[in-house]
């Protein structure tokens, strides 16, 4: 049994989505690269599914986040109200401490 | 036999299937070739096939508006099912096979809706099947956007002061929607109540009325 | 390069709310699904089967039902994995369409 990575980040805690566009099979979608949001929980360490998609195990597990995200953060020209939100799963490796 | 095989290469009725009006398209031959070759090959059995399917049938979201109802009347069980949505489902008997559910509620102050931009991850043990189109081009790419345009366009319009959240079935968790009850249904039953849930309400496009879905 | 299922965002027009009973033949291909991905037999993991759709070009995509691409991507992993090969698939498809012509 491989030891999952150990989560770095905390729920409420500020993090920002890594702006990076790798080719192949990710679960990141393009509209929240680089979006900054915060953590609302996390919800366990599963098998990386960029590794997965080639038949690989996967291991070490990455934690896995939901993080909320203003949407007038997301899309500048957003027509809801302020408070609107969008909630979205992300693997560990796509997030960034926020100083 | 129909005429139209000759204009679209392998077609044709065929009398074994009950879909048999319909053309025999590419993706049917390939799925019946596959079919046939993994049974050949001893992976798996008709019998397999058959009950995955009859269990396919059997998810219906009937069986999440009984989850919903239950949560309604029954305050510690909704605790429950907010912190582990599979295992409060299994409490009720649904098989929820490997599904990791979320359950979000709304309230006077948050409606949630669920979309899945990258494929179409949908509850499936609960629910079933999603409709077709949750599964389209228009609504898993508007929703994330522009949730209130979408929403009015199944006749949902939310007040301002109501927080619209989306939610992105991106990776491991499915989602389902605990609506809110609608008032005048204290004196109802739990059975009456999970009469009222309909399947849009517990993805979020809609919001539960007095009377069932439909009616 | 955004890939064309990353839709996300995109401007697209009004949701038609349609919905059709799931043909038998769809349910099959979902069976398929499920029966390979299950810990049994694990010869297709859910992340190859989005990474087979994920490849099709843009047109196929769009004028692709959503359990033909589904089927697609199945017999793409099965190959991939030595399940099947290609010649015994190709010879296996020729024999289920002639038989449904009802030739010899």
């Amino acid at each position: 049994m491989t030891t999952p990575i150990a989560p770095r980040f905390t729920p409420g805690e500020r993090v920002r989505v890594r702006r990076a566009f790798p080719p192949g099979h990710v679960r990141t979608p393009w509209y929240i690269r680089g979006c900054e949001g915060h953590v609302e929980r996390l919800c366990g360490a599963f098998p990386n599914p960029e590794e997965l998609a080639y038949n690989r195990d996967g291991l070490p597990a990455q934690p896995l986040y939901r993080v909320r995200f203003r949407q007038r953060e997301v899309w500048p020209d957003y027509a809801g109200p302020g408070h609107d939100t969008i909630d979205v799963e992300i693997y560990q490796h796509w997030l960034e401490e926020v100083r | 036999m129909s005429h139209e095989h000759h204009a679209h290469g392998p077609g044709g009725a065929h009398e074994h299937l009950p879909d048999a009006e319909e053309r025999l398209g590419y993706y049917q031959t390939m799925e019946i070739a596959v079919r046939e070759l993994l049974i050949e090959k001893g992976i798996i059995t008709p019998a397999d096939v058959r009950m995955a399917v009859e269990a396919m049938d059997a998810r219906t979201p009937a069986q999440g508006a009984r989850v919903v109802a239950r949560a309604w009347t029954d305050p510690a069980y909704k605790a429950r099912l907010l912190a582990d949505g599979s295992a409060a489902c299994a409490e009720l008997g649904i098989d929820m096979g490997p599904t990791r559910l979320v359950v979000v509620e709304n309230t006077e102050r948050v409606h949630n809706m669920i979309v899945c931009t990258l494929c179409s991850c949908y509850p499936r043990f609960l629910l079933g099947l999603p409709p077709d189109w949750y599964k389209s081009r228009e609504y898993r790419s508007r929703a994330v956007r522009e949730p209130r345009a979408v929403l009015a366009e199944f006749g949902t319009v939310l007040p301002d002061d109501v927080e619209v959240r989306v939610h992105d079935s991106t990776a491991d968790m499915r989602y389902l929607v605990l609506p809110r009850r609608p008032a005048g249904t204290e004196n109802m039953d739990e059975a009456t109540l999970a009469s009222l849930v309909g399947r849009d309400a517990m993805i979020g496009v809609a919001l539960v009325e007095t009377k069932p879905p439909g009616s | 390069m955004r890939s064309h299922h990353d839709m996300g965002g995109l401007p697209a027009g009004p949701v038609k709310r349609t919905e059709h009973d799931y043909a038998l033949w769809e349910k099959r291909v979902d069976a398929l699904m499920m029966l390979l991905s299950s810990p049994q037999r694990q010869l297709l993991k859910v992340d190859e089967l989005r990474r087979n759709i994920e490849a099709l070009g843009p047109q196929a995509y769009d004028a692709m039902g959503y359990y033909e691409r589904w089927m697609h991507a199945i017999c793409q992993t099965l190959i991939q994995r030595g399940v099947i090969t290609i010649d015994e698939l190709g010879r296996k498809m020729e024999e289920v369409a002639a038989a449904r012509r009802g030739a010899p």
